[in-house]
C-alpha cells in the first residue's frame, strides 16, 4: 500500500510535510490578503469577514482541511526530529556548521513556536477567549465581538505585548517560510539543478511578503494610523 | 629435489588455445556448485570480480579484505585506465598488436599462451564493465572515448576521468554487495589472512585474525585464491596504499609456494617527488600525463637553481624526446624513469635534493587551450596543487620515478594455479603476464580477466577433477597452523624493545631503493644481502608494539607486514642478483649497452625464475620454468 | 609549528571515552595531517603509549578510508579535502585542533578514531549495482550513452564512501551518499530497468540502518571531499516519491520496505 510505504520511509514522512506545508503556505498568503484589508475600512474588512462566515459548510470543509494538514505537518515534525535525535545518540563535542542557514536550524524550535502562536491566535482572534483588554481601551472597540473584526483587529493591538509577540511570530514566520518554501520543492524532487534555482527566488520574496504583509497590520494599529 | 613447474599452457595454435582449453575442461554439476566453498582473498578488482562471478555460478564463497569495506583495495586508487584490443579508433589496433605490445613491453620475459588469452578477454571486460554501469568517458556522440598510453602506438585505453580505477572496482564492488546480500558471498572486512593452510598436499584454508576482536581462527574451503595484490611496499615509499603488503602470498611461499621473478619491480616515471623525511608515501601522477606533458631538464647544471620559467627554450634538455624520437614522452616506464635519474645523477635534477625533473604543460596550454587541458586531467591536477601548493597550469609539475608496481608475485601455471594444488592467485599477486615490465593500463586489464574470466572457468576444473575429503577444524595440520599465527602475533608483542615499526620500515625501504631500486649493481646487491638480515635481527630484538592482541591494533597489523618484507626483500636482492642480464625494471649496472640501455641475455636467462623457501635461514631454491617463444622472435627492444 | 591537539580517545566500542590532549612539536606545514598523526604516534609508541588508532590507506583522497572531525568540520577545514590529502598549512603554529570520530548510531566507534560504516555497504548491498552477471553483456557501443549524462552519472559515482556526509549532518543522514549511487546508476540506460526498484530498496535499507532524514542543511555538500551535489537528493526523492506511489508490491519491495 503506497500510503504506508510514504508514512514509513523518512523521504515519505518528509514529503507529508512538504505538501502540508504547502498548503499552510498557501492558506498563509490567503489569509494576509484577507487581513490586508483592514486598510480599506470597518466596512469593507467586516463584509469579507461575513462572507466567509456565510460559507458555511464550505467554511468548516476549509477549516477542516487546514487542521488536518497541519495535524499531520506537526505529527511528521515530531517524528522527524525523534528519528534525528534516534540517529545520533552521542553529541560532538565541537561541531562548526558550516553553510547551513539559520532558517533551516529553527525549523523545530521555529515550528514549535508557529504552533504555539496558532493556538493562541485562534483562542484570540476567532474565539475571543483570550483577549488582554488594553490598560487604556479603545474608545470606539473596548472589547472582543463576534461580528466586527475589524474592531477586534483595533482593539487587540492597543496593547504593546501584544503587538511585540505577533511581530516576533512573524518573523518565525518568515524564517521557516525561508527554509520551508525552497526545501519542500526539494523534498518533492521538483527541482531542477542550476546555479540560481527559481525555487529559491521565490521562497524568498514570498517569506518577505508574508512577514511584511502580517506584520504591518499591528504595528500600523498601535502607532495609529488606522483607528 | 626440484619443483616441477608445468606451465600447462594448453597445445595448438595461439589464437585457439583458451577455447580449445574451455571446451576440456571438466565442469561442476550446477546443483553441485554451492556444496563447494571457494575462499577469496582480497577483494580488489581480481578478488573482488573472482568472489562475485564465482558466486553468481553458485559456489559458496567467503571474501576477506584488510580494509573496513571491500569496496577500499587498492585498486581503488589506479587512475589513468585499462587496455582492450578493441580497435574503437579503427588505428590499426588487434588482439595480436596487444598480445606483442604486452610481450615486448615486458622485454619478453612473460608466457605467450597466457597473454595470448588476456589480450583476447580484454574486449570481454569493456562490455562486462559497461553492462555493470560504470561511467566510462564518452565522445559526444555516444561512443567509448580512448587515450594512449606509454609503450602502445594506438589509442586502445578506456577511461573513467582520472579515476578508472576506482569506477571499475566499484563495478566489481557492486556486483560482490549483490552476491553478499543473495547470501552467496560472505564477507570478512577488517580480516587479515595471517597463514595458509595445506592438508595432505592441498590448500584448504587460511588462518584469519579479526583485526576488531584479535581472534585468531582458521577458515576452511575447498580451495584458496589468493588476490591480494603487489608487494611494492617493500620499498617503504611508493605509490601503493599504506596496507598493501605481502603477508599473504608471503605465508603461502613459506608453506611451499614458489615465488616467481620477485626482483621485477617496476618504477613510475610520474610520482610527484619526496619533500621530507617524514613522507608517508608517493603520489603518482596518472601517465597518462605524459600524453600531454613534455618532459625536460636544464640543458647545463648551472641553470637548474633557476626558476623554470627563466630557462630559455634553447637551454632545455627534452631527453626522452631526445633519446627517443618515435615513442618520446610516451616512451616505457622503465625506459623514462631510469632516463630520469640519469639526468639526475648528472646533477642537473630541479627541485629540492635536485631529485626531480619537469613534467610541462605549457606547449599544451597553448596548443588546446586551459579548458581541454582541465577536462582531461583537472582532478589530478588539483591534486598535485593540494600536495605541492604549485599550480600546475602556471608552473610545470616536478615528478621524480617511485616504486608503483610488482611484476613479481606467486608463480602460477595457465589456470592460476600455483604448484601447491587448489592455491590459485590472482591478479598483482601472481607473476603471470606483465614479464619483466607492465605497460601502462594492463594491470586492471589483467586483474579483471583473472576474476571475471579465467579463475571461474579454470577453478571449476580444479574442483570437478579432485576428490576433495572434508578436512576438520581439529585437523594437525589446522591446528598447527593457528598456533603459528598465535606464537608469532605474542613474539611481537612480546619483544618491547625501542624502536618504533615504522624506523625498521623506513630503514629497509632506503636498503631497497638504494641497492635493488632501479639500477642494480651485484656489489650492491650483497651488500644489501648483508644488511637485510642484521636489520631483521634487530627488528625482533628491538621492535616496540604497545597495546595488546585482543584489540585492535594497527601497529600490531604493520609489524606482521614488516616482519614479512624483511624476509621478503632478502629474495628480492638475491634473484636480483642471480639475474646477470638487465630486462624491463631489471636493471644491471652490468649488463648495458654502450649506450646505457638495457641488454637483455636470451641464451642464458630466457626462463623464470621460482624461488623456493628452504628455512628461514637457508638460502631460497631456484626453480626454472623456460620461456619457449613459438610465435614472437625475441628482438632487442627498442623505443628510439 | 607547534599545535595542541584534543583527540577522541576510546579503547574499545563499549569502553567509555573522551579527549585527551597532546602537544605536537616541530610540524613541517608540508606535512600531511595523517603525517602529522603519525609523527605524533610514533613519539607516543617510543614511549611505550598506545597510538592514536585511525582508518587511512591510499593518502590519495581516493579509498574513502580516512575521515575525522576536524575542530568541528567533517576532513576539516579545507573544500573538496578528504583528511589524508589535508596539508598542515592550513593551520597556523600554536593552533589548538580537536579531532573525534565521525559520529552516527550507524557508524558505532570501535576504537579511537575508528568507526564501522558497514551501514554504507549494507546500502548498496540492498540494490546500489545493475543486475548483470559476469558473461552475457553485449559489445560497449551497442548502447550509446549522451557525453553529458556520461558525465553526470560520473559526478555522482565520484562517490569515496568515506561517511563525511552523515558525519557533517546535522540530522546523520545518509541521503547524499545513497542519493550519489542512485543517480549514478539512474542517469545511465544500464541502470533503467532496475531504477525505481533500486530506489525503494536502498532508501528504505538506508532507513533500516537508522540514519535520520534530510531537513536539506546542507552541510553534506560542503563537507564531501567530492563535492557531490545535494541536487542528487531531489533525484533521488523524485525516484522514490515516484516509485512509492506507482510501483507495485510484487515488484519485490513491499515484502522489505
Ligand atoms: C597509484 C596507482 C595507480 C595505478 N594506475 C593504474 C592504471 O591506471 N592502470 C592499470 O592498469 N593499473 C594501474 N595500477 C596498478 C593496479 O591498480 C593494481 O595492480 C591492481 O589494481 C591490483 O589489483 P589486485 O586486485 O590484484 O590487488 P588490490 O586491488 O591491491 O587488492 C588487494 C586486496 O587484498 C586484500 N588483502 C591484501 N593482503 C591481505 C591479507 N593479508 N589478508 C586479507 N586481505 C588482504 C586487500 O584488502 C585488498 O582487498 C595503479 C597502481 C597504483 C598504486
Ligand atoms: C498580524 C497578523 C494576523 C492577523 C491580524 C490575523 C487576524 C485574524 C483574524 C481577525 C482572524 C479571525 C477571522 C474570523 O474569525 O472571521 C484570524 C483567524 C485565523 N488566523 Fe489569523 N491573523 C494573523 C496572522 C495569522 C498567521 C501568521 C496565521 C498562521 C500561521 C494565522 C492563522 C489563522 C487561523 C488558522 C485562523 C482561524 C481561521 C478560521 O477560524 O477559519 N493568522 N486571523
Ligand atoms: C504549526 C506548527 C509547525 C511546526 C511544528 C512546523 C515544523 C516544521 C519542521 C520541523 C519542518 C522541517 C522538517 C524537516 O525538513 O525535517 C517544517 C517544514 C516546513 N514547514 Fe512547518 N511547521 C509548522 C507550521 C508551519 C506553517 C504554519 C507553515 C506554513 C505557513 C509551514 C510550512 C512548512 C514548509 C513549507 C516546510 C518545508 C517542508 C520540507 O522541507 O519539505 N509550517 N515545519
Ligand atoms: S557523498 Fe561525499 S561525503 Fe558522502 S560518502 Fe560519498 S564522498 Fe563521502
Ligand atoms: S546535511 Fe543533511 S539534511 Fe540533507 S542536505 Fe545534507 S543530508
Ligand atoms: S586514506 Fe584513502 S581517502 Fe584518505
Amino acid at each position: 500500500m503506497w500510503v504506508l510505504t510514504l508514512y514509513r520511509s523518512t523521504i515519505g514522512k518528509k514529503a507529508i510535510m512538504a505538501v502540508t506545508g504547502l498548503v499552510l503556505v498557501g492558506f498563509v498568503i490567503g489569509h494576509m490578503a484577507g487581513n490586508l484589508q483592514v486598510f480599506l475600512g470597518a466596512t469593507k474588512m467586516n463584509a469579507y469577514a461575513a462572507f466567509l462566515k456565510s460559507l458555511g459548510e464550505l467554511l468548516w470543509l476549509a477549516r477542516i482541511g487546514l487542521f488536518v494538514a497541519l495535524v499531520l505537518h506537526v505529527l511528521m515534525a515530531w517524528q522527524l526530529t525523534r528519528l534525528k535525535q534516534n540517529a545520533r545518540p552521542v553529541a560532538y563535542h565541537l561541531r562548526a556548521p558550516q553553510v547551513s542557514t539559520v532558517a533551516s536550524r529553527t525549523m523545530r524550535w521555529g515550528g514549535v513556536l508557529l504552533l504555539a502562536f496558532i493556538v493562541f491566535h485562534i483562542l484570540h482572534f476567532t474565539t475571543g477567549t483570550v483577549f488582554p483588554s488594553a490598560s487604556t481601551p479603545d474608545a470606539i472597540y473596548p472589547v472582543w465581538s463576534a461580528t466586527d473584526v475589524y474592531g477586534n483587529i483595533i482593539s487587540a493591538f492597543r496593547t504593546p505585548w501584544v503587538v511585540a509577540a505577533y511581530v516576533v511570530a512573524m518573523l518565525f514566520l518568515m524564517l521557516h517560510l525561508f527554509h520551508g518554501a525552497w526545501s519542500s520543492v526539494r523534498t518533492l524532487g521538483l527541482a531542477r539543478s542550476s546555479n540560481f534555482p527559481l525555487h529559491r527566488r521565490v521562497a524568498t520574496v514570498i517569506a518577505l511578503v508574508v512577514w511584511l504583509g502580517f506584520s504591518v497590520i499591528p504595528v500600523a494599529v498601535f502607532l495609529g494610523v488606522i483607528r | 629435489m626440484p619443483l616441477e613447474l608445468k606451465s600447462k599452457v594448453p597445445a595448438g595454435p595461439l589464437p585457439e588455445k583458451w577455447d580449445r582449453h574451455r571446451f576440456d575442461m571438466k565442469l561442476v554439476n550446477p546443483s553441485n556448485k554451492r556444496k563447494y566453498t571457494v575462499i577469496v582473498v582480497g577483494s580488489g578488482l581480481a578478488g573482488g570480480a573472482a568472489a562475485a562471478t564465482l558466486s553468481e555460478l553458485g559456489y559458496n564463497v567467503r571474501c576477506y579484505c584488510y580494509q573496513d569495506s571491500p569496496r577500499r583495495a587498492h585498486s581503488i586508487a589506479a587512475q589513468g585506465g585499462i587496455n582492450a584490443a578493441k580497435n574503437y579508433q579503427n588505428d590499426g589496433d588487434s588482439v595480436q598488436r596487444l598480445f606483442y605490445d604486452t610481450i615486448k613491453g615486458g622485454d619478453f620475459r612473460a608466457r605467450e599462451g597466457n597473454v595470448y588469452r588476456l589480450a583476447q578477454i580484454s574486449m570481454s571486460i569493456i562490455d562486462q564493465c559497461v553492462a555493470q554501469g560504470v561511467p566510462f568517458a564518452r565522445e559526444y556522440g555516444g561512443l567509448l572515448a580512448n587515450r594512449s598510453f606509454g609503450g602502445a602506438q594506438v589509442s586502445r585505453t578506456f577511461y573513467a576521468r582520472g579515476q578508472t580505477g576506482q569506477q571499475l572496482l566499484l563495478g566489481a564492488y557492486q556486483a560482490l554487495e549483490k552476491e553478499i546480500d543473495r547470501g552467496g558471498v560472505t564477507m570478512f572486512a577488517r580480516a587479515e589472512m595471517l597463514d595458509l593452510i595445506v592438508v595432505n598436499g592441498r590448500a584448504r584454508g587460511i588462518v584469519v585474525r579479526d583485526e576488531i576482536t584479535g581472534t585468531i581462527e582458521p577458515h576452511l574451503a575447498d580451495a584458496v585464491v589468493l588476490a591480494t595484490g603487489g608487494y611494492g611496499n617493500v620499498f617503504y615509499l611508493s605509490t601503493n596504499a599504506k596496507g598493501c603488503n605481502a603477508t599473504a602470498i608471503w605465508r603461502a611461499y613459506k608453506r611451499g609456494a614458489a615465488f616467481a621473478n620477485p626482483c621485477f619491480t617496476q618504477i613510475h616515471p610520474t610520482c610527484i617527488p619526496v619533500a621530507g623525511d617524514y613522507q608517508s608515501k608517493l603520489t603518482l601522477m596518472s601517465e597518462s600525463l605524459r600524453n600531454d606533458g613534455r618532459v625536460w631538464v636544464p640543458a647545463r647544471k648551472d641553470d637548474c637553481g633557476k626558476a623554470p620559467g627563466d630557462v630559455a627554450e634553447a637551454d632545455r634538455d627534452y631527453f626522452l624526446e631526445r633519446k627517443y624520437p618515435s615513442f618520446g614522452n610516451l616512451s616505457p616506464r622503465d625506459i623514462a624513469s631510469r632516463a630520469a635519474k640519469e639526468v639526475c645523477d648528472e646533477g642537473r635534477g630541479v627541485g629540492p635534493g635536485g631529485r626531480g625533473v619537469y613534467l610541462d604543460f605549457a606547449d599544451a596550454i597553448q596548443r588546446a587551450g586551459e579548458d581541454r587541458i582541465r577536462e582531461r586531467y583537472g582532478n589530478l591536477f588539483e591534486m598535485y596543487q593540494r600536495i605541492t601548493d604549485e599550480n600546475p597550469y602556471q608552473v610545470p609539475m616536478r615528478i621524480y620515478p617511485a616504486v608503483h608496481y610488482t611484476m613479481g608475485g606467486l608463480w602460477v601455471d595457465y589456470n592460476l594455479m600455483s604448484n601447491i594444488p587448489g592455491l590459485h592467485v590472482a591478479g598483482e599477486a601472481n607473476f603471470s603476464d606483465h614479464g619483466a615490465n607492465r605497460l601502462g593500463a594492463s594491470a586492471l586489464m589483467q586483474g579483471l580477466a583473472d576474476g571475471y574470466f579465467v579463475l571461474p572457468n579454470t577453478l571449476g576444473d580444479y574442483l570437478a577433477s579432485n576428490k576433495l575429503e572434508p578436512v576438520a577444524t581439529d585437523a594437525p595440520e589446522v591446528v598447527a597452523a593457528v598456533a603459528d599465527v598465535a606464537t608469532r602475533t605474542s613474539r611481537l608483542l612480546g619483544v618491547r624493545g625501542t624502536r618504533t615499526v615504522a624506523s625498521f620500515h623506513r630503514e629497509l625501504g632506503k636498503i631497497m631503493w638504494e641497492y635493488c631500486g632501479m639500477a642494480r649493481s651485484a656489489e650492491g646487491l650483497r651488500t644489501a644481502l648483508e644488511l637485510i638480515p642484521k636489520l631483521r635481527a634487530e627488528f625482533w630484538r628491538d621492535v616496540m608494539v604497545p597495546g595488546e592482541g585482543t584489540e585492535l591494533n594497527k601497529t600490531l597489523e604493520h609489524a606482521g607486514r614488516v616482519a614479512d618484507f624483511l624476509e621478503l626483500g632478502e629474495l628480492m636482492c638475491r634473484d636480483a642478483l642471480h639475474r646477470e642480464e638487465s630486462c624491463g625494471g631489471h636493471f644491471r649496472l652490468e649488463h648495458q649497452t654502450p649506450d646505457g640501455e638495457a641488454r637483455r641475455d636470451d641464451d642464458r636467462f630466457a626462463y623464470v625464475a621460482a624461488w623456493e623457501y628452504a628455512g628461514i635461514d637457508a638460502p631460497a631454491v631456484l626453480n626454472k620454468e623456460p620461456l619457449v617463444y613459438e610465435n614472437i622472435k625475441l628482438s632487442q627492444r627498442s623505443y628510439k | 609549528m607547534q599545535l595542541t591537539l584534543k583527540v577522541w580517545r576510546q579503547r574499545g566500542p563499549d569502553v567509555e571515552g573522551g579527549l585527551e590532549e597532546y602537544q605536537a612539536a616541530d610540524i613541517s606545514p608540508e606535512m600531511s595531517f595523517l603525517e602529522m598523526l603519525d609523527t605524533v604516534n610514533e613519539r607516543l609508541i617510543e614511549k611505550g603509549e598506545v597510538p592514536i588508532a585511525f582508518d587511512h590507506d591510499c593518502r590519495e583522497g581516493i579509498c574513502g578510508s580516512c575521515g575525522m572531525m576536524i575542530d568541528g568540520v567533517a576532513h576539516g577545514p579545507m573544500k573538496g579535502t578528504a583528511t589524508c590529502q589535508l596539508h598542515m598549512r592550513t593551520f597556523k603554529d600554536g593552533d589548538t585542533v580537536v579531532i573525534e570520530p565521525w559520529r552516527a548510531r550507524a557508524f558505532p566507534v570501535i576504537k579511537d578514531l575508528v568507526v564501522d560504516r558497514g551501514a554504507l555497504d549494507r546500502i548498496i548491498g540492498a540494490g546500489g549495482y545493475v543486475s548483470v552477471s559476469t558473461g552475457g553483456a553485449k559489445d560497449g557501443n551497442i548502447i550509446p550513452v549522451p557525453k553529458l549524462d556520461a558525465d553526470r552519472a560520473m559526478d555522482a559515482a565520484a562517490c569515496i564512501g568515506c561517511g563525511a556526509c552523515v558525519a557533517a549532518c546535522l540530522n546523520g543522514s545518509a541521503s547524499l551518499f545513497t542519493s550519489a549511487k542512485l543517480s549514478h546508476l539512474g542517469l545511465l540506460p544500464q541502470g533503467q530497468p532496475e531504477r525505481y526498484r533500486r530506489a525503494l530498496k536502498m532508501v528504505a535499507q538506508m532507513d533500516i540502518e537508522s540514519f535520520g532524514g534530510c531537513t536539506l542543511y546542507g552541510e553534506c555538500q560542503e563537507a564531501c571531499p567530492k563535492e557531490i551535489s545535494i541536487d542528487f537528493i531531489s533525484r533521488m526523492n523524485r525516484d522514490f516519491l515516484y516509485a512509492a506511489v506507482t510501483t507495485s508490491a510484487e515488484s519485490g519491495v513491499g515484502d522489505d520496505s
